[in-house]
């Protein structure tokens, strides 16, 4: 099919949980503000750890889920039941044929808490003494299962996994459930909850965190030139993908096109992104391309940029080799300087931002950049910008969501402006 | 212990790990059927009355007990 026939896919409810507030407008009003969600952890794990910051959750899922759902659910699956929640209801609980609803939510980790939690309990107790959850609860799979089963949505449940882009990788599948004709609406999204010794304790061996411990709230610090590494965040951000159609049918409120998806591996490193940028610059070319957007259309971009000193130039250059020229008038945002990364929940809830940047025309902030990066050459928004649809764009104004994953794995989403037509 | 209260017991487990307020569990109700409990909390289930009552409650026994009562009962003769 051309881009022309193909099937329209819009985003018609957001729903996120994440460590700026426990839904999206709490969220996104304390992103819009510059708040930091990262604090110093004061439980004793961390005392001989050399990471002690981290973004925890401002709400926690145990108790939106109820007792029983939270003996149940790993936090990682209460975070994406409350996320899908909030998203159903935001998009007016529509009523869709069972076998037209699918589920496409992820977790880059998985339940590892149920894991480590399982394992203490078998040694210390004995296995008789496990919860007979614990399967449930650890596969990275769980939330589409609980999500599919609250919804009743029968036309599939999947989570794709591929580390840190594993959200927008999902969603993008989403997209994907809708245009094959598998499905009208689809609930897409992903969710983290790994801020625990473990996962801190093997990213540090890495040293792929920053351990500016003193200092938690400007740890965060991407494209700027102190910064030290990645703040481990926590939550899930779910979007309602829905067939243009479906959603006009039934009268949906529309907040953006999905436009389009782009994929690359770098096959390079298995945790070093390539150097050349090539990879990233070949997923938001894609991006564009799937979403038959010119690179004039684009008016924002919600990087992935993590704070660590290689990855974030590495993007900020292939955002630059993929746009060409049109990169001098994007305007930047890198939203885990708020947030931390919340590693398989990043790409869904900066996806849930990157709407809400088209929707009010505003970029949100990037904070702590205080010195940028001399290799770093685009426009990074320090504070709220205005988005404005570009002089001589041919089209409505998009936006790009960027998520990479260790692996390789880099994926763009293309989020446009819904402009409805004449007919 | 009197059957009275094994079913108190019983009960306050039921709430804590299956949800059903206490006062619905009643010596008639089938733990399936009536109460909405599937085969991995009755696992738990049974872990925490093997706990509360000292009473061990292999698999083969756990199939047959399909009420409350039946497992009042069947803990009341092991005791």
């Amino acid at each position: 099919m051309s881009s022309n026939d193909r099937v329209s896919v819009v985003v018609t409810g957001l729903g996120a949980t994440t460590p700026l507030g426990g839904d999206v407008a709490s969220t996104w009003s304390a992103m819009l503000a510059g708040t930091s969600g990262v604090r110093r952890i004061t439980e004793d794990w961390v005392n001989p750890l050399p990471v002690k910051i981290a973004a925890p959750a401002a709400a926690d899922p145990a108790a939106e889920v109820g007792r029983v759902q939270a003996r149940r659910l790993d936090r990682c699956e209460q975070f994406a039941l409350v996320a899908a929640r909030e998203a159903w209801a935001d998009a007016g609980s529509p009523t869709v044929d069972p076998w037209r609803l699918g589920v496409a939510v992820t977790s880059g980790i998985g339940g590892i808490g149920s894991t480590i939690a399982g394992y203490d309990t078998m040694r210390e107790r004995g296995w008789d003494r496990m919860s007979p959850y614990t399967v449930p609860m650890l596969m990275p799979n769980g939330a589409a299962g609980w999500i599919s089963i609250e919804l009743g949505a029968k036309a599939g449940a999947h989570a794709l996994v591929s580390a840190c882009a594993s959200g927008a990788e999902t969603i993008g599948y989403g997209i994907d459930m809708i245009r094959s004709g598998r499905a009208d609406v689809v609930v897409a999204g992903g969710s983290e909850a790994a801020i625990m010794a473990l996962n801190i304790s093997a990213f540090a061996v890495m040293r792929a965190m920053s351990t500016r411990n003193d200092e938690p709230e400007r740890a965060s610090r991407p494209f700027d030139k102190g910064r030290d590494g990645f703040v481990l965040g926590e939550g899930a951000g779910v979007v309602i993908l829905e067939s243009l159609s479906h959603a006009k049918a039934r009268g949906a409120r529309i907040y953006a096109v999905a436009a389009g998806a782009g994929y690359s591996a770098d096959a390079y490193h298995i945790s070093h992104g390539s150097p050349d940028g090539a990879g990233v610059a070949f997923a938001i070319s894609s991006a564009l391309r799937d979403g038959g957007i010119s690179p004039s259309q684009v008016a924002h971009v919600n990087a992935h940029a993590t704070s660590t000193p290689e990855g974030d130039p590495l993007e900020a250059r292939a955002l630059q080799s993929a746009l060409g020229s049109a990169a001098d008038g994007v305007i930047v945002s890198a939203t885990k300087s708020m947030t931390g990364h919340l590693l398989g929940g990043a790409g869904a809830i900066e996806s849930v931002a990157t709407i809400l940047a088209l929707r009010d025309r505003t970029a949100p902030p990037t904070i702590n950049l205080e010195d940028l990066d001399d290799e770093v050459t685009i426009d990074v928004a320090t504070k709220a910008r205005p988005l404005t649809p570009r002089a001589g764009s041919d089209g409505p104004m998009a936006a790009l969501n960027n998520a990479f994953g260790f692996g390789g794995h880099n994926v763009t989403l293309a989020f446009t402006e819904y402009i409805p037509k004449e007919s | 212990m009197t059957d009275q209260e094994i079913l108190a017991g019983l009960a306050e487990i039921v709430d804590e790990i299956a949800g059903v307020p206490a006062d619905e569990v009643t010596p008639e109700k089938n733990f399936v059927d009536d109460l909405d409990i599937d085969s991995l909390s009755m696992v738990e289930i049974a872990v925490a009355a093997q706990d509360k009552f000292g009473v061990e409650i292999p698999d083969e026994q756990l199939k047959d007990l399909k009420t409350v009562q039946d497992v009042v009962n069947y803990v009341s003769k092991n005791s």
